[in-house]
C-alpha cells in the first residue's frame, strides 16, 4: 500500500504551477483577453490552479501556429514521425508516478488506474501508431496494360480535437497519436473539468514536437470549443462527449464540408448467460468481476457496463454474489493505491448521479445497494464521492436507458437468447457490450447479434491499442484505436497515370 | 417556478418547468447572448444534461420534439425559450416531467451557462397523466 502525497504538500510527486497558460506554437501564451478559470480537484472539492480561459482570439492564434507548422510536419517521413511518437511514449513511461498523481488530482480517479491502465495504455498507444504509420503502404492497381492507379495517404492538414474529462490523458492520446502519425497538425481543447494534467504532460514532451504541431487551448465550450469546431480553418473535427453537442459539432462540420468523428457514449449491456454459474471456479469469479466493473473509474466510462442482464435461472444467486462482490469495493482517498473507487469528476456530475438515483426510486426500481453520497471526512469531506449503487428494475426505466456516468448499475433478467438480444439492443446507443458464457457458440452469436461497436466476450474494460473502438446507432461515427483510425486523419490521393504513347481517339 | 406552455398536440399538461434559480440565470444569460433555446442531451460525459444555446445555434429537425416553451420575460417584453429533445430519446423519457435546475459545476459541452461556474441540471418526476407516449 502506498499513499501518494497530495499536490501542494512537501513530498508530492507533482508540483502544479499556480497558473497555466495556453500552449501555442511551442510556447506558453497568455490568453488574449487575460481571463482565467479555476481548476477544482474532485478529491477535495477545492481549486488548485488557474487555467487560461480561451476565446476565439486564442483559437485563431493556435490555428495560425498549426497552419504555419503543417507544411513541414506534413512532409516529414513516417520514420521521423514515428521517432517522435516513440520519444513521447518513453517520456510518459519515465514519468509514470508524476503523471499519475496529476491525473488523479485533476480527475478524481483512484491512482491505481493511471498507474496501471491510463498511462501504460497511453504510451503503448503512441508506440502502436509509431509502428502503424511506418508499416502503412499505399497501394496501386494496374487497371489495364497502360494505366495504373496509385493511391497515396496524405495528411488532412490542421485538425481540431475536443477531449472529454473521464480519461484526460488517455482520451487525448487516442486522438493525438493517429493524427500526429498521419502528419497532421493539431489544435486541441481539453475538457474544462480536467484542463491541467494534459498540460503537465506538455511540460514534459513540449520540446519533442516541432513548434505549432500540437497546440492546446483551454476554456469553455461556448467560448473556445465553438470557435474551434466551427472554424473554416480546420480540415477535420474530432469530439468525444454527448449527443446534443455531437449533433452541434456535426452541424458545424457540415457548414464547412469537413469530416467529423464523434464518440457519444452508450448504455452498454453486460449479458450473463446461465452457464457462467455451472461451476464456482475461476471463470465464475471472472464473470463476477465483470459485473462489478460498472464501478470502474466511478462509472465515468463511455462503455460503462451499466445494464447488467442476467439469465433468470441464475438471477438470484448470481446477483447475490455480485452484490457481495461489489460491497468489497474499496472507496477512499484516490491517492491511496488500495483505493478502488475514487471521486466523481465534478460537482455537477455528482448532482446528476444523485438525480438519477432519485428518478430510479420514483420509477419503482429496487435499490439493492448503495444509493448515497459518501462523506470520507477530513480533507476529503467536500470531495465528490458516491457509493457503488445497484438497482433492479426493467429495461424501459430511464435508469436503463441513459448513461448516468456514475457507479450505478441497472440490473434485470432475461429468459432466453432471443430475449437477451432484444433487451441488449433496446437502447438508443451501441458503443460497448459484454457477453459472458462458457459456450463458445452462444458467446459468438450474441457478440455478432448485439448492435454495438465493441463487444467484450468473457472480459470487459480492456482497451488495447490494436482493437477498434467506436459506436453503432446514436453512439457516434468513426473508430479510434487500431490502424483503422489512421483513415480518419488521412486523405486518399489518387494518381491516375497513363503509360500509353497513343491518343485516346475521342477528338 | 415557471411552467412551460404546452406545445405537443392533444396534450394539456406542461412537461417542463424552470426552477427559480434557472429563471434568474436565464435572464442574465439572455442579456448577454440574446434569445436562447434548450436541447436535452443524452449519451456520455455531460449527457442527460440540458444544453442551453443561443436560439437557432442548434438546428432542430422533424426528428426532434418541442416539449414546451418557457417565457422568462413579461407582457411588454416576452422572452420565449423553447425546450427540445430528440424524438428517439423522448420515446424513453415521455413518462417523466422535467424541471430545469441549476447546480454549481463545470459542465462541458457548449452550453452557455458553463463560464458562470454553474450547470443546468434536470430533476425528474413521474407524470401520471402521460404514460407512456412511446
Amino acid at each position: 500500500m502506498t499513499i501518494y502525497a497530495a499536490p501542494g504538500t512537501p513530498d508530492a510527486k507533482v508540483t502544479f504551477k499556480p497558473r497555466y497558460e495556453h500552449w501555442i506554437g511551442g510556447e506558453w501564451v497568455k490568453p488574449i483577453k487575460g481571463q482565467y478559470f479555476e481548476d477544482i480537484t474532485p478529491v477535495t472539492g477545492k481549486p488548485f490552479a488557474e487555467v487560461a480561459r480561451g476565446t476565439a482570439e486564442d483559437i485563431d492564434a493556435a490555428l495560425d501556429a498549426a497552419h504555419k507548422a503543417f507544411p513541414a510536419w506534413g512532409k516529414t517521413t513516417p520514420t521521423e514521425r514515428a521517432a517522435v511518437l516513440n520519444k513521447i511514449a518513453d517520456v510518459i513511461d519515465a514519468n509514470l508516478e508524476l503523471l499519475a498523481v496529476a491525473e488523479t488530482w485533476d480527475n478524481g480517479k483512484p491512482i491505481r488506474e493511471p498507474l496501471n491502465a491510463d498511462l501504460p495504455l497511453a504510451s503503448d498507444h503512441f508506440r502502436y501508431f509509431a509502428a502503424a504509420i511506418r508499416a502503412q503502404d499505399g497501394n496501386h492497381a494496374e487497371l489495364d496494360g497502360d494505366m495504373v492507379a496509385y493511391h497515396f495517404h496524405e495528411p488532412l492538414g490542421v485538425v481540431g480535437q475536443i477531449i472529454p474529462w473521464n480519461f484526460p490523458i488517455l482520451m487525448a492520446t487516442w486522438k493525438l497519436a493517429p493524427a500526429l502519425a498521419a502528419g497532421n497538425t493539431i489544435v486541441l481543447k481539453p475538457a474544462e473539468q480536467t484542463p491541467v494534467s494534459i498540460l503537465v504532460l506538455i511540460e514534459l514532451i513540449g520540446d519533442i514536437l516541432p513548434p505549432g504541431v500540437l497546440n492546446i487551448v483551454n476554456g469553455f465550450g461556448i467560448e473556445a470549443g465553438k470557435p474551434l469546431a466551427s472554424s473554416p480553418r480546420i480540415r477535420k473535427i474530432a469530439f468525444t462527449g454527448e449527443t446534443t453537442t455531437g449533433r452541434l459539432i456535426l452541424q458545424y462540420a457540415s457548414a464547412n464540408i469537413i469530416p467529423s468523428t464523434v464518440e457519444l457514449g452508450g448504455k452498454s449491456p453486460n449479458l450473463f448467460f446461465a452457464d457462467v454459474a455451472d461451476s464456482n471456479d475461476a471463470f465464475y469469479d471472472k464473470a463476477q468481476e465483470g459485473f462489478t466493473l460498472f464501478a470502474f473509474n466511478q462509472g465515468e466510462v463511455c462503455t460503462c457496463p451499466s445494464r447488467a442482464l442476467i439469465q433468470s435461472t441464475i438471477y438470484d444467486s448470481f446477483l447475490g454474489d455480485a452484490i457481495e462482490r461489489t460491497k468489497k469495493a474499496v472507496q477512499g482517498n484516490p491517492l491511496d493505491t488500495d483505493t478502488q473507487v475514487g471521486a466523481q469528476a465534478s460537482n455537477d456530475q455528482l448532482e446528476k448521479i444523485l438525480s438519477y438515483i432519485d428518478i430510479g426510486k420514483q420509477e419503482g426500481a429496487k435499490l439493492t445497494l448503495g444509493g448515497s453520497r459518501v462523506d470520507l471526512g477530513g480533507d476529503l469531506t467536500d470531495g465528490y464521492y458516491v457509493e457503488p449503487t445497484i438497482f433492479e428494475g426493467n429495461n424501459s426505466m430511464r435508469l436503463f436507458q441513459e448513461e448516468i456516468f456514475g457507479p450505478v448499475v441497472a440490473v434485470t433478467s432475461f429468459t432466453d437468447y432471443d430475449n437477451a438480444i432484444a433487451l441488449a439492443n433496446d437502447t438508443l446507443y451501441g458503443l460497448g457490450a459484454g457477453v459472458w458464457s462458457r459456450n463458445g457458440n452462444v458467446a459468438y452469436r450474441a457478440g455478432r447479434d448485439i448492435q454495438a461497436g465493441r463487444v467484450w466476450v468473457n472480459n470487459y474494460h480492456a482497451y488495447p491499442a490494436g482493437a477498434a473502438f467506436g459506436g453503432y446507432k446514436s453512439s457516434g461515427i468513426g473508430r479510434e484505436n487500431n490502424k483503422l483510425a489512421l483513415d480518419h486523419y488521412q486523405q486518399t490521393k489518387n494518381l491516375l497515370v497513363s503509360y500509353s504513347e497513343n491518343a485516346l481517339g475521342f477528338f | 417556478m415557471i411552467d412551460a406552455a404546452v406545445t405537443i398536440a392533444e396534450e394539456s399538461t406542461s412537461r417542463v418547468a424552470l426552477a427559480d434559480a434557472s429563471v434568474e440565470l436565464l435572464r442574465k444569460l439572455w442579456d448577454h447572448y440574446g434569445p436562447l433555446m434548450f436541447h436535452q442531451s443524452g449519451g456520455c460525459c455531460d449527457g442527460s444534461s440540458p444544453m442551453c444555446y443561443p436560439a437557432g445555434d442548434f438546428i432542430t429537425s422533424d426528428n426532434d420534439v418541442l416539449l414546451g416553451v418557457f417565457d422568462i420575460g413579461d407582457a411588454d417584453d416576452p422572452r420565449p425559450i423553447e425546450f427540445w429533445m430528440s424524438r428517439e430519446q423522448f420515446a424513453y423519457w415521455s413518462h417523466t416531467h422535467l424541471t430545469v435546475d441549476v447546480v454549481a459545476g463545470r459542465g462541458s459541452g457548449f452550453s452557455v451557462e458553463a463560464p458562470e461556474g454553474v450547470r443546468f441540471l434536470i430533476r425528474s418526476r413521474l407524470m401520471e397523466t402521460a404514460l407512456p407516449f412511446a
